[in-house]
């Protein structure tokens, strides 16, 4: 697979920016750090718009920036949502989604897809004056998306808007990596989001890369302060594998990871994320009655054994993870242990659809 | 007197265009530039709205005189001096009306800030293309603003066409020396006349460029 790869250093003021990264051509990369940490910073030198003298980028075969090269932002081929949409105001939504489009001379992304995908249809006549926030960011998603771009930077797009627009985006996002085959970076401040859409994570702090790779082999390293955090959570990946319409519930995935799940959230066959909270899971010696649903063979590997009240476990279930979150007490009673074989048992209710 | 209207709407109409030739680039170069030397220029290019147009048109004559610095120049394409001749008018009048043109297109250009350009750039259009497809339509009524008053500030000048352009009838007569030739010959009627004419155009184009720049606010 070919992989996205850089790095970019320097001092832009009193802040020292030396972000070293490789991720995947493909899917949605989650971008995450407290605010001030040089996520934007980063963006920006991906895109050629901040230059950092000596900064090296590569995506797939191509080198953008290099020793000896600098393509200008207007040669990438990329597409860039900013926080602001940041539309043109003197022309029409139809316009505006085909200045990147037009110039680009066509490509694999066809205007018709994009207007469908993002429900841009009622809205092609007017101005941007006149649209909502959640209206207009959705248009800039499309105008990006239309310039062909070969790597889509997402800089928070959904950090100003309300809870409800953000609602209405989310899910789409989560989509379009693989709908139009263009890999994706998400910049955002809010873990669920990002828990949300992406596959895989880079973690900066303070200027600095410092730590990358699959979203949830992140979520659940111990070290990270992913599982520390209070709303501590794994996501899985699953397909439906049955609806259960008397009860009203899905069967997603098959064993030993198959967990039944509240709710009806997609067809058959179709591939679901589902959100794991680590307070969600308790652990268990053996299979307790088999009333209750979601009790998963897992083995033990690693835990957060420090003071407190509380014992955070990471676990392995088939080819998945999880986190499980339960008290000393009950780990010391129990006898864990490292890479003993377990019981987790997850909450039917406990999971909460990312769609 | 319709031979002076004339002249004076040839030459307002002229300084207008030069100017919006000259006048948006230099705007656009001031609006973007960082450093000392964009407020260096900035500032000669806003001089002639305080520089009593006698001292200015004085500075005009010497430079296109027939032994000034541009002399060897002129000569060149056969032309002696510019002097009490309509181009020198036209080259004195852009300088004077400069301000008018620049100032309002450079505060439009610096209030489109970066958010636009940058969109720009990243969807693929060269600095050139941007300009011309985003900067420049988004600043339409600072530039829109620019024109008016700097046609409306040509057809009023005084000091610098008396100055560099002398009173010759048909070549560098306009309305305002018109005016102050009326009222020394004691022609009065005249003078008012066109006085008002001048008073009421003048007002017109304030009151279009008001309105105008409350349009544009509501965009």
């Amino acid at each position: 697979m070919s992989r996205i790869t850089g790095r970019f250093a320097g001092t832009l003021g009193t802040f020292h920016f030396d972000a070293a990264f490789d991720i995947p051509a493909h899917g949605v990369t989650g971008l995450f750090g407290p605010s001030g940490c040089g996520k934007s910073t980063l963006l920006r030198c991906l895109a050629g718009l901040t230059r950092l003298p000596g900064g090296s980028l590569r995506v797939g075969e191509e080198t953008w920036q290099g020793a000896e090269v600098f393509m200008p932002p207007y040669r990438r081929p990329l597409g860039y949502v900013f926080q602001d949409a940041r539309l043109f105001p003197h022309l029409s939504v139809r316009d505006n989604l085909r200045f990147g489009l037009r110039r680009a001379g066509g490509g694999k992304v066809a205007e018709a897809d994009v207007v469908e995908f993002l429900g841009l249809a009622p809205l092609l006549g007017r101005y941007p004056a006149r649209l909502s926030g959640g209206e207009r960011q959705r248009v800039a998603i499309g105008r990006a998306l239309l310039a062909q771009p070969r790597l889509l930077l997402m800089d928070e797009p959904l950090a100003a808007l309300d809870r409800d627009s953000a609602d209405e985006i989310l899910p789409r996002l989560r989509g379009l990596s693989a709908r139009f085959g263009v890999p994706a970076l998400y910049v955002s401040h809010q873990m669920d989001e990002i828990e949300r859409i992406a596959q895989h994570l880079l973690f900066m702090r303070a200027g600095r890369v410092v730590a990358a790779g699959p979203l949830v082999d992140l979520l659940t390293d111990l070290s990270l302060p992913f599982a520390a955090r209070t709303g501590a959570a794994t996501v899985l990946d699953l397909p439906v594998s049955a609806h259960d319409d008397a009860y009203g519930l899905m069967l997603c995935g098959t064993p030993p990871l198959r967990l039944t799940v509240p709710g009806r959230l997609g067809a058959v066959g179709e591939l679901i994320r589902l959100r794991v909270l680590a307070s969600d899971v308790s652990l268990l010696r053996a299979p307790a009655s088999s009333s209750i649903l979601n009790t998963l063979p897992a083995r033990i590997l690693a835990a957060e054994t420090a003071d407190g009240p509380h014992v955070l476990v990471a676990l392995r279930v088939g080819e998945a993870r999880l986190l499980a979150r339960i008290t000393r007490k009950s780990w010391d009673q129990l006898g864990f242990a490292l890479g003993q074989e377990v019981f987790a048992q997850v909450k039917a209710e406990a999971l909460a659809g990312a769609q | 007197m319709w031979t002076a209207a004339a002249l004076t709407l040839e030459l307002a109409s002229i300084t207008t265009l030069v100017l919006l030739v000259l006048g948006v680039p230099l705007a656009w170069g001031l609006a973007r530039a960082k450093g000392w030397w964009a407020e260096v220029v900035g500032a000669a290019v806003t001089l002639p709205l305080v520089l009593p147009p006698t001292v200015l048109g004085f500075y005009l004559l010497i430079l296109l005189g027939p032994n000034g610095p541009l002399a060897p120049l002129l000569t060149r394409f056969g032309v002696t001096t510019l002097a009490f001749s309509f181009p020198g008018l036209v080259f004195g009048s852009c300088v004077y009306s400069l301000p008018f043109m620049v100032q309002p297109v450079r505060s439009a250009f610096a209030a489109l800030g970066q958010g636009a350009w940058e969109a720009a750039l990243t969807l693929r259009a060269a600095p050139w293309d941007a300009f011309f497809s985003v900067a420049l339509p988004l600043a339409r009524g600072g530039i829109a603003t620019g024109a008016l008053l700097a046609f409306a500030h040509t057809l009023g000048e005084f000091g610098v066409v008396l100055m560099i352009g002398g009173d010759i009838p048909g070549k560098t007569e306009v309305l305002s020396i018109v005016i102050f030739d009326d009222v020394e010959n004691l022609n009065w009627t005249q003078a008012g006349q066109i006085a008002t004419a001048l008073a009421l155009f003048s007002f017109l184009v304030i009151l279009v460029t008001l309105r105008l720049g409350r349009r544009m606010e509501r965009t």
